[in-house]
């Protein structure tokens, strides 16, 4: 077996491995931090894809940003898990129902020899001075940069809904300026009180 | 005696001979910097020492000098103390998880123009994505200890790490508009020409931004409410000992030297001397002075030094930040700075006929 296979072999398995406990492990901060695992692995079977950029992008957004972020609200949920599984046989049907479906889509989608090794073969080579990060760059800014535009003012769109749902003003909270703070002089802070001399009687 | 060496060299396979090349690589390179690590705890305890009018560590060896030592021994001796309900495997595996992303960084950081370990495209990215991975230990710490305060830090580092990680790296995309290439060892070939081509001058506010977000990446004095001695005890190391605690104070300056060696590499120029382009080639050629006065190893190493001499100065003139007052330091003063000096970068770099930075 060659070295990269090796590798690809590695990853992958690592990677199935952390997503089935992901949804199997019952601790909830333990299964994000299967997810953490699993976005690593997945990031290294990029890398071996020649998708530098997109391997790094991922553990840089998603390992070192949106998973502390959950971490964060998981770490505070007290969740209790006698009650988290009292339905569990409820929803079994539906659930079970669901992921026959997707399966068995996924299987028919694959199976119709659209998806064959013979339908796509390896890509060239690159040179080695290719620049994925630039490539990429250039395609995003140049060609597709009204796409890109119209999908960052889509998230502009959702950081500000998300703010001004969450955003309210307590009267009875005491708000800060630091300008004001700074801008402060002795005067308005100090009273000088001129008071003579008590005289022992 | 060196064909001796060499035969015996060249009896090992092909692949084993660059995994060994590189080992040795590695090993040349971490050892220093753990030795740096222990000196550097030392220099700290010195610097504060002299800056609060007392002596500091001097009765281990000469003049103090096999203190670090000392330390190591009696930390490396004390017992390691596992909570009750505690999750062990993550209560052991945190410090690892602070001290690697600190120690896995050197990979990518050229030393001089030949000297590196590996010269990859997106090292800058690569930089990136490593030191937002350290919080990790400190979140894992927090909730596997299975205690308030320590899971009160852990929160406090996560909410600040998360702030200031934005900052931070909008800083790293000014240095890449301005220098054109996420790699290091091209940023500092960018500032080549003498002082006045070093970013700190061109990206003033970037350099102040990521340097001070640094100070709060690292969890250092004034940032460091994650550990808060006089608020919460230790945060979230409170209930590490012995090795296990030693290796999360190592992770904090193994993270310093990083960050030190990153602000030097990206924003004084690396590597080059700050008379670059001034000098003759006829001084250069002097054999002690020139050596000296050229680019080297030497200048990468003195302004890591003076780059770690004010962290040490941070941390003995400031008073802690309030919780409040980072998280508006970090959203609502260093994002829309950066932001600004962006737009600025790429105003002129595309709009004036000087470019950016208008020197060439």
């Amino acid at each position: 077996m060659e070295f990269k296979q090796f590798v690809f072999y590695f990853f992958a398995t690592v990677l199935v491995f952390a997503a089935a406990m992901v949804i199997t492990v019952r601790n909830p901060v333990k299964a994000a931090l299967f997810l953490v695992l699993a976005f690593f692995s997945a990031a290294g079977v990029w890398l071996l894809l020649q998708a530098e950029f997109l391997a790094i992008t991922l553990v840089l957004v998603y390992v070192g940003a949106v998973m502390v972020l959950f971490l964060f609200v998981v770490m505070m949920l007290d969740i209790n898990l006698v009650r988290l599984r009292e339905g569990f046989g409820e929803y079994l049907p539906i659930g079970g129902l669901v992921a026959v479906l997707l399966v068995l889509e996924m299987a028919i989608v694959l199976a119709s020899g659209q998806f064959g090794p013979e339908r796509m073969p390896e890509p060239a080579a690159l040179p080695a001075d290719y620049s994925n990060t630039r490539a990429l760059g250039r395609q995003i800014y140049t060609v597709y940069a009204y796409p890109f535009e119209i999908a960052a003012l889509i998230l502009l769109v959702a950081i500000v809904a998300a703010i001004t749902l969450t955003l309210r003003r307590r009267k009875d909270t005491k708000y800060q300026d630091p300008g004001k703070q700074i801008r402060v002089n002795r005067n308005e802070r100090v009273r000088l009180v001129k008071m003579r001399a008590e005289k022992k009687t | 005696m060196t064909e001796l060496a060499l035969s015996l060299w060249s009896w090992f396979p092909g692949w084993s001979q660059i995994a060994l090349l590189n080992l040795g690589k590695i090993v040349l390179i971490i050892a220093p910097l753990l030795l740096a690590v222990a000196y550097l705890t030392f220099a700290e305890r010195k610097v504060i020492g002299y800056i609060q009018v007392r002596i500091g560590p001097n009765r281990v060896g000469p003049r103090g000098w096999l203190q670090p030592i000392a330390d190591g021994v009696k930390l490396l001796l004390k017992e390691v103390i596992v909570p009750t309900n505690a999750n062990k495997f993550l209560f052991v595996s945190a410090p690892v998880l602070t001290f690697v992303p600190a120690i896995v960084a050197w990979a990518v950081i050229p030393f001089t123009d030949t000297i590196w370990l590996t010269d990859i495209d997106a090292g800058l990215l690569f930089i990136l994505a490593l030191t937002s991975m350290g919080v990790y230990g400190v979140i894992v710490a927090g909730w596997a200890s299975n205690s308030k305060y320590a899971f009160l830090g852990a929160m406090r580092s996560a909410a600040q790490i998360v702030a200031y990680e934005i900052a931070m790296g909008f800083a790293l995309v000014g240095v890449l508009m301005a220098a054109g290439s996420l790699n290091l060892r091209e940023i500092v070939h960018a500032q080549a020409g003498g002082l006045h081509h070093w970013y700190f001058l061109w990206l003033f506010p970037l350099f102040l931004v990521y340097f001070i977000s640094g100070i709060a990446e690292t969890n250092r004095a004034p940032f460091d409410v994650a550990e808060g001695e006089s608020e919460i005890v230790a945060g979230f190391h409170v209930e590490y000992s012995g090795m296990a605690f030693a290796i999360f104070f190592l992770a904090e300056y193994a993270n310093m030297i990083l960050i030190s060696a990153l602000t030097a590499v990206m924003f004084l120029g690396g590597w080059l001397s700050p008379l670059d382009g001034l000098l003759s080639p006829g001084v250069l050629a002097i054999p002690v002075l020139g050596g000296l006065l050229g680019g080297g190893i030497h200048w990468l190493l003195a302004k890591i030094t003076f780059l770690l001499f004010c962290f040490v100065w941070f941390r003995a003139t400031f008073p802690r930040y309030r919780y409040d007052q980072i998280m508006r330091l970090g959203w609502k003063v260093f994002i829309p700075v950066t932001l600004v000096w962006i737009a600025v970068i790429g105003a002129a770099k595309f709009l004036t006929p000087w470019g950016f930075p208008p020197l060439h």
